[in-house]
């Protein structure tokens, strides 16, 4: 997963897990069943809308509110590959990180790209947009294994058998 | 180097000497809350692992509060799951005793610890100066079979508290001030610390109002000086510190800011952002169709005191749903012994069980399309209380009641 392409889907500030994934639909029975209605207090269409491979862009404090990890579950059942944002919440933060989700932090490409633009990600990197380079921090190597892994609990069975 | 009550917590539960904000430590954890939100899902992951098993269990509670008494079959499935597991597996186990952080409030924190809630409004627990943080259910679980999780060491900001609250206003007046001030991420990955002569003002109840929606501001924890006030509290409640914790004078804060409690006034934050306040005035006279007093954050028998003050005598707004819900089964107890229960039934407010409520949108008091709700519960986000085009106003309890008669947003002056 070092380097890949999606076409972007662009959403504002503060995108609160109610929003990702309101709480009416939290009685379903599997996270795909909760798929239909992700973003819907906001964008109805949207999940609908969205194809594997696709990637969310982001303002500041996405994935505020609630410690629901069917929010980040949710973003990664629909085949969102990453999320760029300018900053997450970081109950947020870890639910991603811990279920396989890969988030990046940027805080200019927000700005620049419109619904439906292709990005390039080099994981570490940079991102590439319409001949613009956006440099990104890299993850702790830890960070990146549970990531790779498909989150925390593979992880772990994967390096020592503990869980 | 001195170190902050958050980096002093770490580095204890670390078994460290030192710690500095952005170092990443594995922590042995005091004490592990989950409730029926997510405590399903952690139940799946577990019976998911090759070798399940449960480090300590003593550190497990498990409190059911979202949904109570249950309102669905759907949710009746993961009500049976979570309960029979914890009978199980012998976890200390909770149903129908109130909201989980004031469950944990008046049964199990206590100062000094580190724990992780499987609830983002864990953070509570600094009332007592204990550092609480929300987790999700993959993290508890790891916690739940570990003992331990790793921790990054948050920067502090420090709150320094003087003077005193004027009458009228409240701590969620503060607290939302404070929100508005810093921004929904001002407080990002940060914790936030309460001190100062003006901190002793404020009692128990207070202070958990406070430390509960330091959230909001996107914070990892809250914590505040342990004083008289905490020491009775908990005297009262049959424990004893942990550990006292206090910032040394050389510690090293992101900021400081300077609260003078006395130039505070009845805030209102209005659809749909917590930050997004105003002085409550501004709000006058804007429709409601419900008004909610409780909640981990505001229904404590103080909060039901203030309202029961406001409609004694009066009655409820023809055109409004008026939901009390006491925060736990001992504030039920005690507002029972009060006569407020009385009062507000008097009054035609609707008293419910003790438990989360509309406060998250499900269960209980949802409202429909175009609605209105002002509540002291603990967010407003789109579509929180229920439809996602309907609208929720946070305010004090005064300010909730005054409107649940008055059938528009007042204040608890405009009430003759």
């Amino acid at each position: 997963m070092e380097k890949f392409s999606g076409k972007v889907w662009v959403l504002g500030d503060d995108i609160d897990t109610d929003i990702i994934i309101p709480t009416e639909y939290l009685a379903l029975k599997t996270v795909e069943d909760m798929t239909p209605y992700a973003f819907s207090p906001l964008r109805p269409e949207l999940a609908a809308q969205i194809q594997k491979g696709d990637i969310l862009v982001a303002g500041k404090n996405f994935g505020c509110g609630s410690s629901r990890e069917q929010a980040p579950e949710i973003i990664k059942a629909l085949g969102i590959q990453c999320v760029i944002a300018k900053s997450y919440a970081r109950i947020f933060f870890r639910n991603a990180i811990n279920n396989g989700l890969l988030l990046i932090e940027n805080d200019q490409l927000r700005d620049a790209v419109c619904e439906g633009d292709m990005v390039t990600v080099t994981i570490n990197a940079y991102i590439e947009h319409n001949d613009n380079q956006y440099p990104i921090t890299s993850l702790p190597q830890n960070l990146v294994e549970i990531i790779e892994a498909g989150g925390l609990v593979k992880a772990m069975q994967k390096k020592n058998g503990v869980c | 180097m001195g170190m902050t009550m958050a980096e002093k917590i770490i580095a204890a539960a670390a078994n460290v000497e030192t710690v500095k904000p952005g170092d990443i430590h594995t922590v042995e954890l005091d004490r592990l809350m989950s409730n029926d939100g997510t405590t399903h899902l952690t139940i799946d992951m577990y019976h998911q692992l090759q070798n399940p098993h449960i480090a300590d269990v003593n550190k497990l509670v498990w409190i059911m509060d979202h949904n109570v008494p249950c309102d669905s079959v759907k949710t009746a499935a993961s009500h049976k799951k979570m309960r029979d597991f914890a009978r199980e597996h012998n976890i200390k186990f909770y149903e129908g005793a109130g909201v989980c952080h004031q469950v944990m409030m008046e049964n199990h924190v206590t100062s000094g610890e580190l724990i992780f809630g499987a609830d983002s409004h864990t953070c509570a627990y600094g009332a007592v100066g204990a550092f609480g943080t929300g987790v999700g259910c993959t993290d508890y679980l790891y916690a739940m079979v570990t003992g331990k999780s790793w921790l990054l060491v948050p920067e502090t900001l420090r709150f320094e508290l003087t003077g005193k609250l004027k009458d009228g206003v409240y701590a969620r007046d503060l607290i939302l001030s404070i929100i508005g001030m810093i921004g929904a991420n001002g407080a990002n990955y940060m914790a936030m610390e309460f001190g100062g002569e003006g901190l002793q003002t404020l009692c128990m109840s207070d202070r958990i109002a406070i430390c509960n929606l330091c959230v909001e501001a996107g914070a990892k924890t809250a914590l505040m000086d342990v004083d008289e006030i905490t020491l009775t509290y908990l005297k009262e409640h049959g424990r004893e510190p942990k550990h006292i914790f206090k910032s040394d004078e050389d510690a090293q804060f992101a900021k400081v800011y300077e609260i003078d409690l006395s130039t505070i006034n009845p805030i209102v934050a209005k659809p749909h952002f917590v930050d997004s306040v105003v002085d409550a005035k501004e709000c006058i006279g804007i429709h409601i169709d419900e008004a909610f007093l409780g909640s981990c954050n505001n229904g404590r028998i103080e909060d039901l005191r203030v309202g029961a003050d406001l409609i004694r005598g009066k009655k409820v707004h023809p055109l409004v749903r008026f939901l009390v819900v006491p925060a736990s089964a001992e504030v039920y107890k005690q507002a029972l012994v009060e006569g407020i229960i009385d009062t507000f039934m008097e009054a035609g407010a609707i008293v419910m069980n003790p438990n989360c409520s509309v406060c998250w949108g499900s269960c209980q008091g949802v409202i429909g399309e175009n609605e209105v709700l002002i509540s002291t519960g603990t967010r407003n986000f789109k579509g929180r209380a229920g439809h996602k085009d309907s609208f929720v106003y946070l305010a004090n309890a005064a300010t909730v009641t005054a409107s649940a008669i008055k059938g528009e947003i007042t204040t608890a002056d405009q009430i003759a």
